[in-house]
């Protein structure tokens, strides 16, 4: 195995089971470990504290105790994700952020507040409107008050200093995550299917000093990112969408002869994209990147941001074909949708629509669809 | 929010009929007129969020329309099925909110119980009650390619926040300077003051109708409460608004001096929870009625009135902030409690309804949770319907009966 063969494989286990890294991190550093859902999750902060950012993914399987806090017409991520707090899967979590993002998060805040019973609960009810004055000076209020509130939940001192060094760890993290994605998209046969994806999610929950690390050497074993892309003869697929906690489907894609090269998941590049600015204020620079990044649809930029950057990235990216990933019961997502396939359309690029359900489909299934999919390219 | 025809919604015999029914329907049907020939008569039009603030349009002399009033027409009318399939076929989810659903269908297809809204000249869209209307105004606005001004409400988990009030009072002359800019002239401010003056009159108006129903036997019920919220929704700050409520409030006192009661033989009293069942709603009604129980109130024909105490009439303005911020599906449930043990309280209820309704996620998501506080905590039998306000696809009538008279039963015994 050569070295970034290592750091994937290593990877991969994280992604594959992120609660048992959890406890083995906690034992191991003594840090506190705060969840959350989203990535509007002010994490720099949370880092700056001390406490290792955990980003919850939710769980498919037997939803049972959180049936009798939340109807069936709710996503499998806000159901699953009460599942594991109620039933002890989250032991290991001393507490919360919930940024505000979309109304199923927003019932699920109180609800956990209620149930869940871990101590620390912090609710950022950052502004919907990303492109106003007001709404950024509210935004800086509200990254403030996150900070107090970590301050006196953990009993720490937030400095200027320890926010300065939690940007830069952040700057690095999210330039080496772009520049994976970079390398992947013009050389696409240089990892495995899944690769990206268990990055990704190892990203969101690993102790970020470690991360930083791993993915410097990761990158450095990789080599730098070509200029042209590699013709492979596959298909170039873009996903579309929320979250995608299915690592099987970049499998079945890579079967069906597609190659997954971007994406504007929410797990995905939405995650990596936005630089820091190291100079001022902290706090506003940490505000300011929100509204420069690539937008989720629960926030409003303007009324075409999230298309224009579909249509934008389907032709720089040479886009074969889009699969948008929907969860079922996601609002946000749902309603963009038809204008986002609209537009692609309108770029002469093939699309499908997959709605993940809270038990997934058979996986003989998926391959069928997508390979009707990809053969129609 | 009301159906403009009336015909669902009026329940009870001859003479237990609320004759003012017939003046709201003679308002609301010149209300829609004026909104469709707003063009040849020069006039804006401004589509706005139902938690909106209408008051600065009314003082700009605007026409307010309402795309979520216009969903419960659709509902009341039984055209929720297929306009909702219509949006679906465009790609619109079947679990998207089915007002917003059912009138993305009209705007494209130009069908529906009025043959579609007048087109927006702008929109206003207020986050107090859901996320979905931002998205849904977002559709609309490209739609009609057409301005969109959102006011941003930050939800409330535990307690207002300073910053979050100054935000939104600085939206709410954001708000000014957008109508100004739409309207091409200035703001008339003493004109504002007066619309304001106006609409919390209307608000307390309408709080007093609603609260004519703590006499025993109850002179109103939620279902037509349903109805006559039409005018504190769509044309609040207006005279003829003020004036339409004096004579309700004048018809419901005239009902408890002659002992009318619009459930004849009530015995059992009951509270709503959530929007109505737009299709059902004499279905319903009759259903509860057989049992001798009225709906003598609901949590959401209250939401306006509910943030009165927040207002001042004589800083309207200033007063936004708070008001708007506040309504009842924009706090935790463990605030909304509160409401309910009041509201339990002022109507001596004996039992809630609560509809889980599948369209609207911020209001239902966190009711199993309200209901076990109702139990443990009042004491109150509850019951929950799972259904949907429009889309008469999610409404399982036999089972739903069954549910209904077993809970009528314990609360017999
Ligand atoms: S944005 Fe969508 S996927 Fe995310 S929590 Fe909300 S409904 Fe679920
Ligand atoms: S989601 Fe609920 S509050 Fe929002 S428009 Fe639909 S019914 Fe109204």
């Amino acid at each position: 195995m050569n070295r970034h063969e290592k750091i994937l494989a290593k990877f991969q286990a994280i992604a594959d089971n992120p609660y048992a890294y959890a406890r083995l991190v906690k034992e191991q550093t003594g840090k506190k470990l705060l969840g959350f859902f989203c990535s509007y999750a002010p994490e720099e902060l949370m880092q700056a504290a001390g406490v290792i950012p955990f980003r919850l993914f939710g769980t498919s399987q037997d939803i049972e105790l959180a049936e009798s806090h939340l109807q069936s017409y709710c996503c499998s991520l806000v159901r699953g994700g009460l599942e594991d707090a109620l039933r002890g899967r989250l032991d290991f979590l001393d507490g919360t952020v919930f940024p505000h993002t979309c109304d199923s998060i927003q019932r699920l805040s109180d609800i956990w507040r209620l149930n869940a019973g871990f101590d620390i609960h912090i609710d950022a009810v950052m502004p919907v409107k990303l492109n106003t004055p007001s709404a950024r000076k509210y935004m800086i209020d509200v990254l403030g008050g996150v900070k107090a509130d970590l301050e006196s939940a953990l009993a720490v001192t937030i400095t200027d200093d320890d926010l300065a060094e939690s940007i830069r760890l952040y700057n690095n993290i999210r330039s080496s995550l772009s520049s994976l994605y970079d390398l992947r998209s013009m050389n696409p046969d240089i990892l495995d299917h899944s690769a990206v994806y268990h990055t990704m999610k190892a990203a969101m929950v690993m102790d970020r000093n470690e991360l930083a690390l791993d993915l410097e050497h990761l990158m450095d074993s990789l080599g730098s990112v070509k200029t042209e892309i590699k013709e492979s003869g596959r298909k170039r697929i873009m996903l579309s969408g929320g979250i995608c906690n299915l690592p099987d489907i970049y499998a079945i894609i890579d079967e069906a002869g597609g190659d997954v090269v971007w994406d504007d998941l929410c797990t995905g590049l939405r995650y990596a994209t936005g630089r820091i600015e190291e100079s001022g204020d902290p706090i506003e620079a940490i505000a300011s990147r929100y509204s420069s990044r690539m937008i989720c649809p629960a926030k409003h930029l303007s009324t075409t941001a999230r298309g224009d950057y579909l249509f934008t990235e389907v032709h720089r990216k040479r886009i074969d074909g889009v699969i948008f990933l929907l969860l079922k019961f996601c609002d946000p997502h749902a309603f963009d949708y038809p204008n986002l396939k609209d537009l692609v359309d309108r770029a002469n690029v093939a699309s499908m629509l997959l709605e993940i359900e809270e038990q997934p489909a058979p996986r003989e299934q998926l391959r069928t669809r997508f390979e009707t999919f990809i053969e129609m390219l | 929010m009301s159906d403009v025809n009336g015909k669902n919604i009026d329940s009870g015999k001859d003479n237990h009929r609320i004759k003012s029914v017939s003046r709201m329907k003679e308002i609301l049907t010149g209300y829609y007129i004026d909104a469709k020939t707003a063009r040849e008569n020069g006039k804006k039009v401004a589509w706005i969020t139902s938690g909106g603030p209408v008051e600065p349009l009314i003082a700009m002399d605007v026409i307010p329309v309402y795309p979520e009033n216009h969903g419960a027409m659709v509902g009341a009318s039984k055209m929720g099925v297929d306009l909702c399939q219509k949006a679906e076929e465009m790609g619109y989810s079947s679990d998207l909110c089915s007002y917003a659903r059912a009138d993305i269908a009209c705007a494209v297809t130009q069908g529906g119980p009025i043959g579609g809204l007048p087109e927006p000249d702008f929109l206003v869209c207020c986050n107090n009650i859901c996320g979905t209307v931002l998205k849904w105004y977002e559709v609309v606005a490209r739609h009609y390619h057409v301005p969109l001004f959102i006011l941003d409400t930050p939800f409330i988990h535990r307690e207002m926040k300073k910053e979050a009030q100054q935000y939104v009072m600085d939206q709410i002359y954001e708000y000014i300077e957008f109508l100004e800019k739409q309207c091409g002239r200035k703001m008339d401010y003493d004109r504002m003051n007066e619309v304001g003056v106006l609409a919390v009159e209307g608000l307390r108006l309408w709080q007093a109708v609603l609260d004519t129903a703590t006499h025993k036997p109850s002179p109103i019920s939620a279902f037509d409460a349903f109805f006559h919220l039409g005018l504190i929704v769509t044309l609040r700050g207006t005279q003829v608004t003020v004036d339409y409520y004096k004579g309700l409030l004048d018809e419901m006192n005239e009902r408890i001096s002659n002992n009318i009661a619009m459930v004849p033989g009530e015995k059992y009293r009951l509270l709503w929870d959530n929007l109505p069942i737009w299709y059902r709603t004499r279905w319903l009604s009759d259903k509860f009625a057989s049992h001798n129980a009225c709906l003598v109130a609901d949590t959401y024909t209250s939401a306006w009135s509910g943030v009165l105490p927040l207002i001042d009439e004589n800083r309207f303005l200033e007063t936004m902030s708070l008001s708007y911020s506040n309504v009842y599906i924009n706090i935790s449930h463990d605030m909304m409690i509160n409401k309910l043990r009041e509201m339990i309280e002022k109507y001596d209820a004996d039992g809630l309804v609560m509809h889980s309704n599948r369209s609207c996620k911020p209001y239902s998501l966190g009711q199993y949770d309200l209901q076990k506080m109702v139990m443990d905590q009042l004491k109150i039998p509850t019951l929950i319907i799972e259904a949907d306000m429009v889309d008469e696809r999610h409404f399982a009538e036999s089972q739903i009966e069954t549910r209904i008279d077993a809970f009528m039963e314990t609360l017999k015994s």
